[in-house]
């Protein structure tokens, strides 16, 4: 009975490979677009979290105060003993010191006058130990344009626009004109290594990154830093564990009476970063909803149409003295073979797309000229553990439970009427 | 006399709610078939012949009255028995042949085989004799599409024989076929009733299969108005 049953659905293409076709489509599209959505805006997140928030972020209670005015006079000292501490505290995130600092980039001619000016956002950080990770997490390498890594002491990078606009080759010295810590002038000339491009408009227009030793040298900052940023060893932000980090950390370290005691903050609380934090959570949950619900309306009535089409076949069927339990049953039992096959073919093409998406990319930077928030300049995919599973709901959930409605007919119908609907 | 009566009906009634009143489709009738008749119910439309047909297919039940086929009482049979009575005893003949599309003659034949799980062995040879009745045994594999009305009629036939059922129960048989066709299926399952002694119903009122008729019942407005012996 199962062989027959079984040569009817792979004969009858209407029943199988139209059924498996519309299956495939829907869970492909529900997979790739969750794993999209997921990716867009995880990234976002993530991109923000490497250039200026961290997971969490480690200030003094005043700095965090004027934290965007990046006041580097209430910046943390002793910063040696703080990531000892935090590294002890904290051995699943990885901390590191960065100094964001601002300053007028001077370009000197030949005979050492002004050829061009601008103005500069600074971001120092680790290039040099080698053990921080810092140049892996910015992609500074892959970043490159012109030039090379920062391989000693004295040496900067600057965006590839910035670098243009002051029309600066690699090897050309730039002179960095900013204030120390202690509010006094400082002037230090740095040689251009490369110039960079990391695909975010808002960093991109003016950036400037040299070693955080030189900057310390530089802004009179010895062992001190502006921040401490702290991330994740999962590699993504998990809002729920970063509160509680920050939560435990500052009750520990009294920030009430002291302001110039650390305080730790999430990625969430930094700025307007918690309302985009909500707004990713909230907008994953509708969209990947909406587009699953969608899917799963779909399916269902290609589900109620493929019973509802096999009208006759269920009569002749029953009147031939099968049982009507039997008709259902071998109709589920197809739905869940149909819903499984397509859920299946659809997973795997919808997430070979979605890791093409996520290892290519897609490159969108036109669309995000003079943006102000650092958003990706290129669209990423990322699959998560939940794109497995997720084409489950509309692949076969939805198949099975059109086939049951459409099933429901079965029970319906009156035997009685079987000799005048089956010569109709 | 030993009784060889497959199905008796006494006093049966059976009516249809139509809004607030009832249609009384059949009312009182009595009959009785012996194993083997060749008999069709004959009658206009409305007459109650398909109502008649149904309920001695166990496809519906009495309002009133007693219906006993092959020892079993309609009118106290669950559905599950029902279908079980249909799937064991009764063969089934429609008008518009109602052949599954996508299987071939074979399969189509097998059908009712595998709801009775005989083993391939068994339906091979049942389905190879059942088309050698109908004389088709050179279309095993063709489909349906492919087959003229006469064929999917024959086939119909061989579906509906393949089991060696008690009885075969046939709602107008001929209805779509021309005069050639209709006496060619009208002879095989007159010869398959008197080689296999299958008791053959008919509901018509097509001439052709009535001169084929060894038993003539006529009906009208739900009673039985003669019943004719050939």
């Amino acid at each position: 009975m199962i062989r027959f049953l079984i040569k009817g659905l792979i004969r009858d293409k209407s029943r199988s490979r139209t059924p498996v076709i519309i299956v495939t489509l829907g869970v492909l599209l529900t997979v790739f677009l969750h794993a999209y959505i997921t990716g867009f805006m995880g990234d976002t997140i993530e991109l923000n979290a490497r250039f200026t928030h961290g997971h969490l972020k480690v200030m003094t209670t005043s700095y965090a105060e004027n934290m965007s005015q990046i006041p580097n006079d209430l910046a943390l000292i002793e910063v040696g003993d703080l990531l000892d501490k935090l590294n002890e505290q904290y051995p699943d995130v990885k901390w590191v010191p960065r100094i964001q600092f601002g300053g007028l980039i001077d370009v000197p001619d030949e005979n050492g006058e002004t050829r061009s000016q601008g103005p500069a956002m600074g971001l120092a950080m680790d290039f040099l130990t080698g053990n921080s990770g810092e140049t892996e997490r910015l992609q500074i390498e892959k970043s490159i344009v012109r030039g090379q890594m920062i391989k000693k002491q004295g040496e900067a990078l600057l965006s590839e626009s910035f670098s243009q606009k002051l029309k600066v080759e690699p090897g050309d010295v730039i002179t960095l004109i900013s204030s120390t810590m202690n509010g006094s002038m400082s002037i230090n000339n740095f040689t251009v290594a490369g110039t960079v491009l990391f695909g975010a408009e808002a960093i991109d227009r003016g950036a400037l990154m040299i070693d955080i030793e030189d900057a310390r040298t530089a802004l009179d900052m010895y062992d001190a830093a502006g921040e401490v940023l702290g991330f994740m060893n999962s590699g993504f932000y998990n809002d729920e564990e970063a509160l509680k980090m920050a939560k435990t950390f500052n009750k520990e370290n009294n920030i009430s009476e002291d302001e110039f005691a650390p305080l730790m903050m999430s990625l969430s609380q930094q700025g307007n970063m918690g309302q985009y934090v909500k707004l990713t959570e909230v907008w994953s949950i509708y969209i990947s909803m909406v587009f699953i619900i969608a899917m799963a309306i779909v399916l269902w009535n290609a589900g109620l149409l493929g019973g509802l089409r096999r009208y006759g076949e269920f009569g002749i069927r029953l009147a031939m003295g099968e049982e009507k339990d039997h008709v259902y049953l071998s109709l589920i039992y197809e739905a869940v073979f149909i819903g499984t096959m397509g859920t299946i073919i659809g997973t795997a093409i919808g997430l070979l797309l979605a890791w093409l998406l996520q290892t290519y990319g897609l490159d969108i930077s036109g669309m995000m000229e003079g943006a102000a928030m650092m958003f990706p300049s290129e669209i990423k995919a990322r699959i998560s553990p939940s794109d497995y599973y997720i084409g489950f709901f509309p692949g076969l959930f939805s198949t099975v439970l059109g086939a049951m409605l459409a099933g429901i007919g079965i029970y319906k119908r009156k035997t009685s009427q079987l000799f005048k609907e089956l010569e109709s | 006399m030993e009784n060889t009566s497959i199905i008796q009906t006494k006093e049966l009634v059976k009516k249809f709610p139509i809004g607030k009143s009832f249609f009384t489709a059949l009312n009182g009738i009595n009959l009785s078939f012996d194993k083997g008749e060749f008999a069709g119910l004959i009658g206009p439309s409305g007459s109650g012949k398909t109502t008649l047909l149904n309920i001695i297919g166990s496809l519906d039940t009495p309002t009133s009255g007693d219906v006993t086929v092959l020892g079993h009482s309609v009118g106290k049979l669950s559905a599950k028995q029902a279908a079980r009575l249909r799937k064991e005893q009764f063969g089934f003949i429609f008008q518009s042949y109602n052949l599954l599309a996508v299987h071939n003659v074979y399969e189509n034949v097998e059908f009712p085989l595998l709801l009775l799980k005989y083993n391939a062995n068994e339906r091979k040879k049942m389905i190879m004799d059942a088309l050698s009745w109908v004389g088709l045994t050179d279309k095993i594999k063709s489909k349906p599409p492919q087959l003229s009305g006469g064929e999917c009629q024959r086939v119909a036939i061989a579906r509906a024989m393949v089991k060696r059922p008690s009885l075969v129960l046939a709602d107008e048989p001929t209805a779509n076929l021309d005069a050639v066709n209709s006496h060619n299926i009208l002879q095989t399952m007159l010869k398959l009733n008197e080689e296999l002694k299958t008791t053959f119903l008919f509901a018509t009122h097509d001439e052709k299969v009535i001169n084929y008729l060894k038993r003539k019942i006529y009906l009208l407005d739900g009673k039985v108005d003669k019943d004719v012996i050939k």
